[in-house]
């Protein structure tokens, strides 16, 4: 149930996020969650797209480095305590977040959490044993 | 305490040639008298006498090595020379030259020409690639050190009541231990602070009342830096002049040292291979670095052909040691490109001058007073998956000092989605470079092909420092 997700090296220069998004879309490609990890001179953009080859494929062409790597989406009621519940599970079972991003779907009152684990097998399958509902590629509308 | 008021350069020099007076007693003559000059005799020789003095050492010089180093009777041997063919210092263009390649196949005592029992002290080159360069003293040697190290100091003005704050890295590095013997010898009060911990510096500089500084000409700005941060007056110390050197550095950075740290700026050059600081010095007339050439023979190349260049024309500048016992070196190729300047100086020396340094035959940078060469650093980064060919040297001066940065095209290899992996591949290229040039360094990973790519030789090195 883990997803995939795209990770792209940026250096912190004006024009180069929105060079990406454009570069997605005029190819169409739609992204559904996006993270930015920055240092002083370089940045990490993490994205979630509907159309994970062809958004690598477009990227490569354009020079960018782009790097796949697996996370674990995580579907919670947008309340309050949502993250922390699944949070605590977390830490019972001793499993480290490596980093995180969340977003808010407000016409289905849900947020989703994305995280990234060092084993995102082993994650899911406690999390899933703990009854937390984690969302596979297609429920993020992921090709 | 003393206070100026700089009217134009030639009333500031006339103060500073008053300041730099020593009044003495002329036992010759039973009298007191003015010298500004350390060895009159010496510095002041006319040409002919000169060539015959030069003559002789060289005739003498060339016997020594080819007895006592292999490497130079096998180098005259194969170029069909021997000692009886050289019969003036107008000959010694018959010699073959030496290299730094040649020092460092010899590494360690291969260029000794005195047993090791005679040496007393040995320094080393900075920061060059594998095994450093070598320089040995015999007690005479030492002697001579500090007899032209005296010659530079007495230029800039110093005295035995001077207090010289010399702030050059005592230890390997000839720098301190170079200045402290021509101090010494003056008869000067030394201060061996050595290189950094700036506050310290400042401190003594105003507590002491130093009145030489001995440093580079970027260390100088930054004591500038931190002294103005510190609400110094630099008009209110007794400084009064600074030799400045193991880097290059411009009139535009004279200025600016004059006058932030009010005083008098002038250059002193040397390497290790020949001696160390001492070799050549700029009187107060600023009008090139007078050398000790009855000590350092200086010959201007063409570093393509080998040929002697007229006088006046720009090459490469070789030194021959006429002097030195315990490594001795003919012709030595210093890959510093320069020329001499015909003509005698108005300061009453005939030593022969030089001009400012223009630039290098290799690609050596010099990064805070030391020695760096590109390849140091590339054989560090082809060590990493992917890394080679794609990276950059930049040099920039921040405030007054240099930085070096090390730009590193992200690739494929070393992509990661988390930060942290990242940071430690940096760092640990950094770490690295750092242990081998022993300078700090930055590392930037940069997006790919964003170093630009040239046809041929590709352009490692951006040296951005305006100087």
């Amino acid at each position: 149930m883990k997803i995939r997700q795209i990770s792209v090296f940026l250096e912190n220069k004006v024009g180069r996020i929105l060079e990406i998004t454009e570069i997605l879309g005029e190819k169409g490609i739609n992204i559904r969650a996006l993270s930015l990890a920055d240092t002083s001179d370089f940045g990490i953009l993490r994205m979630i797209v509907n159309d994970i080859g062809k958004a690598e494929k477009v990227l490569k062409e354009r020079e960018f480095i782009v790097k796949e790597s697996y996370v674990v989406a995580v579907e919670v009621p947008d309340k309050p305590g949502g993250l922390a519940a699944v949070l605590r599970v977390l830490g019972r079972e001793n499993i480290n977040v490596e980093y995180m991003y969340a977003f808010f779907e407000g016409l289905q009152d849900r947020a989703l959490l994305i995280f990234r684990f060092e084993e995102p097998d082993l994650a899911v399958s406690v999390l899933e044993k703990h009854g937390i509902n984690v969302a596979g590629e297609e429920k993020l509308g992921v090709r | 305490m003393w206070t100026r008021h700089i009217l134009d350069e030639k009333d500031f020099l006339a103060e500073q040639a008053r300041k730099s007076e020593i009044r003495c007693y002329d036992r010759a003559r039973g009298t007191m008298k003015t010298i500004r000059i350390w060895n009159r005799e010496r510095e002041t020789l006319p040409e002919s006498k000169k060539a015959q003095l030069q003559s002789e050492l060289l005739l003498n010089l060339v016997k020594r090595v080819y007895d006592a180093i292999p490497f130079y009777r096998d180098r005259f041997d194969r170029a069909g020379i021997s000692p009886k063919d050289i019969g003036s210092i107008r000959d010694i263009s018959k010699l073959p030259f030496t290299t730094k390649d040649d020092l460092r196949y010899n590494y360690p005592f291969g260029m000794f020409a005195v047993p090791l029992e005679r040496i007393v002290e040995i320094h080393t080159s900075s920061g060059t690639t594998g095994k450093p360069v070598i320089g040995g003293y015999t007690e005479a040697d030492i002697d001579m050190w500090g007899e032209v190290m005296a010659r530079c100091l007495t230029m800039s003005g110093t005295s035995e009541r001077d207090i010289v704050q010399n702030a050059y890295g005592y230890g390997l590095f000839t720098g301190g231990l170079g200045v402290h013997y021509g101090a010494r010898r003056i008869g000067a009060n030394v201060i061996p602070i050595s290189g950094g911990n700036t506050r310290r510096q400042i401190m003594l500089l105003q507590d002491m009342g130093s009145t030489i500084i001995t440093c580079t000409p970027s260390y100088s700005l930054y004591l500038a830096e931190v002294g103005e941060e510190l609400g110094v007056d630099f008009k209110k110390l007794p400084l009064k002049a600074g030799n400045f050197g193991a880097e290059p550095w411009s009139e535009n950075m004279r200025k600016e040292i004059e006058s932030r740290l009010n005083l008098l700026a002038l250059d002193i050059y040397g390497l290790t291979e020949i001696i160390g600081p001492g070799v050549a010095n700029e009187c107060m007339y600023k009008s090139g670095v007078h050398i000790c050439d009855d000590h350092f023979y200086p010959e201007i190349i063409n570093p393509d052909t080998g040929q002697q260049c007229d006088p006046g024309e720009v090459g490469e500048l070789v030194i021959t040691t006429l002097t030195r016992e315990a490594t001795p070196l003919i012709r030595y190729r210093t890959r510093d490109i320069t020329s001499l300047i015909p003509g005698q100086c108005r300061c009453g020396r005939t030593s022969v001058r030089m001009k400012r340094l223009m630039g290098r035959t290799d690609d050596m940078l010099i990064i805070r007073g030391v020695n760096v060469f590109p390849s140091q650093i590339e054989e560090i980064l082809v060590k990493y998956e992917g890394l080679e060919p794609h990276y950059q040297i930049l040099v920039s001066r921040v405030g007054s000092l240099d930085e070096l940065t090390v730009l590193v095209e992200m690739n494929e290899q070393l992509i990661s989605d988390e930060i942290r992996e990242l940071e430690t591949v940096e760092n640990s290229i950094r770490t690295e470079i750092e242990s081998t040039l022993g300078i700090k360094v930055a590392v930037q990973l940069v997006e790919p092909k964003s170093i630009e790519r040239s046809e041929g030789k590709a352009k490692r090195v951006i040296d951005k420092r305006k100087i």
